[in-house]
């Protein structure tokens, strides 16, 4: 692993100043179980870390007001058992406990958790393979490689890597906002656009610059939240990242769909909303017909490559279960 | 904006906590060395200031209720850490990355993967490995039920299974066993023992709330 300095700020304001003074190569640092893992494959090579677990302000959740808000420094595993996150968002208490596993949970920030980078092999694995991502104009090994784990939807020439989270696809069913602040003071900006597709440069991940510091998560309080269910398909049962997963949400109001949301996970470059299965629904009586039809919808438009066209079918299966999950809970 | 950052101080300085003081006492410590003056000193504390960087850092916390103080290159794993620079070696290192579970250790009663922790995180925290989970000759009923149960083979696993056990237990992960495979499911075992791991910590569970 590379050498780096190491600077523990003690506050919000401190931190952005340290990273501001700092420059080039600095990278913040909460959990560690992305960036720490990346730096001993020499994918992330930093020469400074800024370590932010001292900043009191990106601590705690709070339901004052009409929102819902969680600190970017809240680990994964206390959000997961939050009971006010169970009771009126069931699906991102679920994406969370069902991402990586308690050891990890317990470390991981939801900030972190946020901009967790892909977990494609040729972009771990570096030299001898080329990654447009890793090594920026070298090409890109996976789209003729091994891409079954890649993306269909959101890709470019240039990259197909998936984005690997789960608390996403939950956050951008609700329409999360996100609070940033960095030297030049604090904007928000909704989860969707948090995210950026790799276009010809598929090095950012993030529409972020440097110097900013996520603060918190805010979900506005809204009543489809409460019958939902992240449902998420793995290779093995359980410990292991989504092969295709849906956050879904719904509410019925007089026998017919009111509010849908549909996102998918495992198969796009960043955080897919599916929008035209959701419009879909919205009046329609919801049952296995009418949900396997908006399952089939989600996924009209993927670009499949060699190894993943098998999510197409599985994936509207997945869909489909997923609105009847939730439905449920209604 | 200034006056904020002035109340910002006062409130922080009046809710100190005793790591926040100790942490002052580090800062404070590297300020004198470093050399900055007087008027700088003053100013501690000043949420714009930025924090210094360093290539090496003090860092001092307890491993089954010892204390220990290193200097630490900050490259190192809390794993590496304690299995090269404390000589304990119970917590193994199976894959280095998370993703096997085997250097399962508690911080602040918390399991986490120590490979993936980086062990200047750890300044003023209580750290336990399964060196320190016994009392004396006294196994801890987690200990005792993986051995009542056969509960592996090579033995390789085992460390980390324990102390991610008798966490599952603790958090209240332990009440069926398919809530058990769910939350000890970050640790695995080539030898495929899982079923003697499962039964163990359903047992353990028993006689721990017993
Ligand atoms: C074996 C394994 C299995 C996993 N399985 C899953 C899974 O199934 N599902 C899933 O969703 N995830 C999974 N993960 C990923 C895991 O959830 C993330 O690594 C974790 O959430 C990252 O959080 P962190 O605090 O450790 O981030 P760090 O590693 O500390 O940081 C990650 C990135 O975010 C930046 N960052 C951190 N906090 C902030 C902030 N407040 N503002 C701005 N930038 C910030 C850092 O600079 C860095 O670039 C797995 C990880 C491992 C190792
Ligand atoms: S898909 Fe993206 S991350 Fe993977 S090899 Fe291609 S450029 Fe790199
Ligand atoms: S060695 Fe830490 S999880 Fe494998
Ligand atoms: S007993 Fe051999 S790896 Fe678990």
């Amino acid at each position: 692993m590379k050498r780096f300095d190491y600077a523990r700020p003690a506050d919000l304001g401190s931190a952005i100043a340290t990273l501001a003074a700092a420059g080039d190569g600095t990278r913040l640092v909460a959990g560690g179980t992305t960036l720490f893992d990346l730096m001993k494959l020499d994918v992330e090579t930093p020469g400074r870390l800024v370590d932010i677990n001292g900043l009191a302000e990106l601590r705690g959740i709070d339901t004052g007001g009409d929102e819902l808000r969680l600190g970017a420094l809240v680990r994964m595993a206390d959000a997961a058992e939050d009971t006010r996150l169970k009771a009126d968002f069931p699906l991102l208490s679920e994406a969370l406990w069902k991402a990586a596993s308690q050891q990890l949970r317990n470390m991981a920030s939801l900030g972190g958790n946020l901009l967790q980078r892909t977990r494609c092999a040729y972009f771990r694995h570096g030299e001898p393979f080329a990654c447009n991502k890793r090594n920026p104009g070298s090409g890109c090994a996976a789209i003729d490689g091994a891409n079954r784990s890649h993306a269909f939807f959101g890709g470019s020439d240039a990259c197909v890597a998936a984005y690997p989270g789960d608390f996403a696809i939950a956050l951008i069913a609700m329409d999360a906002v996100i609070d940033v602040e960095g030297a030049k003071g604090r904007r928000s900006l909704a989860i969707a656009d948090l995210h950026r597709q790799p276009g010809a440069r598929p090095h950012q991940d993030a529409n972020l610059s440097p110097d900013e510091i996520i603060v918190q998560i805010r979900i506005p309080a809204n009543s489809v939240g409460r019958a939902s269910t992240y449902h998420k398909v793995r290779d093995r049962e359980s410990y292991a990242f989504a092969v295709v997963s849906t956050a879904a949400a719904v509410r019925i109001e007089d026998g017919v769909v009111a509010d849908v949301r549909i996102a998918l996970g495992g198969v796009a470059t960043v955080p897919w909303r599916a929008r035209s299965a959701e419009q879909a629904l919205i009046g329609r009586r919801l049952d296995a017909e009418t949900a396997a039809e908006a399952g089939r919808i989600a996924f009209e438009g993927a670009a499949p490559l060699n190894h993943n066209s098998f999510k197409i079918e599985l994936g509207a299966n997945v869909v489909r279960d997923a609105l009847i999950i939730a439905a449920g809970r209604a | 904006m200034t006056t904020d950052r002035q109340d910002d101080v006062n409130s922080d300085i009046s809710g100190l906590s005793r790591r926040d003081v100790l942490k002052g006492g580090t800062a404070l410590g590297v300020l004198a060395v470093t050399g900055i003056d007087s008027h700088a000193l003053a100013q501690i504390g000043n949420p714009s200031l930025p924090a210094a960087f360093r290539t090496e850092i003090e860092v001092s916390f307890r491993v089954n209720g010892d204390r220990s103080s290193l200097a630490l290159d900050p490259r190192s794993s809390l794993l590496d850490v304690l299995r090269d620079q404390l000589g304990l070696t119970g917590a193994k290192k199976g894959c280095d990355h998370g993703q096997c579970g085997a250097c399962t250790v508690h911080v602040d009663g918390r399991r986490v993967a120590s490979c993936m922790t980086l062990a200047v995180q750890i300044d003023d925290l209580d750290i336990t490995t399964i060196e320190g989970l016994s009392e004396g000759d006294d196994l801890h009923p987690m200990q005792q039920a993986f051995i009542d149960h056969d509960a592996l083979q090579c033995g390789y696993c085992t460390p980390g299974q324990i102390m991610a056990g008798v966490a599952c237990v603790r958090e209240e992960h332990a009440g069926s066993p398919q809530q058990i495979r769910e939350y000890m499911s970050g640790n695995l075992c080539r030898c495929g023992a899982y079923p003697g791991i499962v039964a163990a910590i359903a047992d353990a569970a028993r006689a721990m709330e017993g």
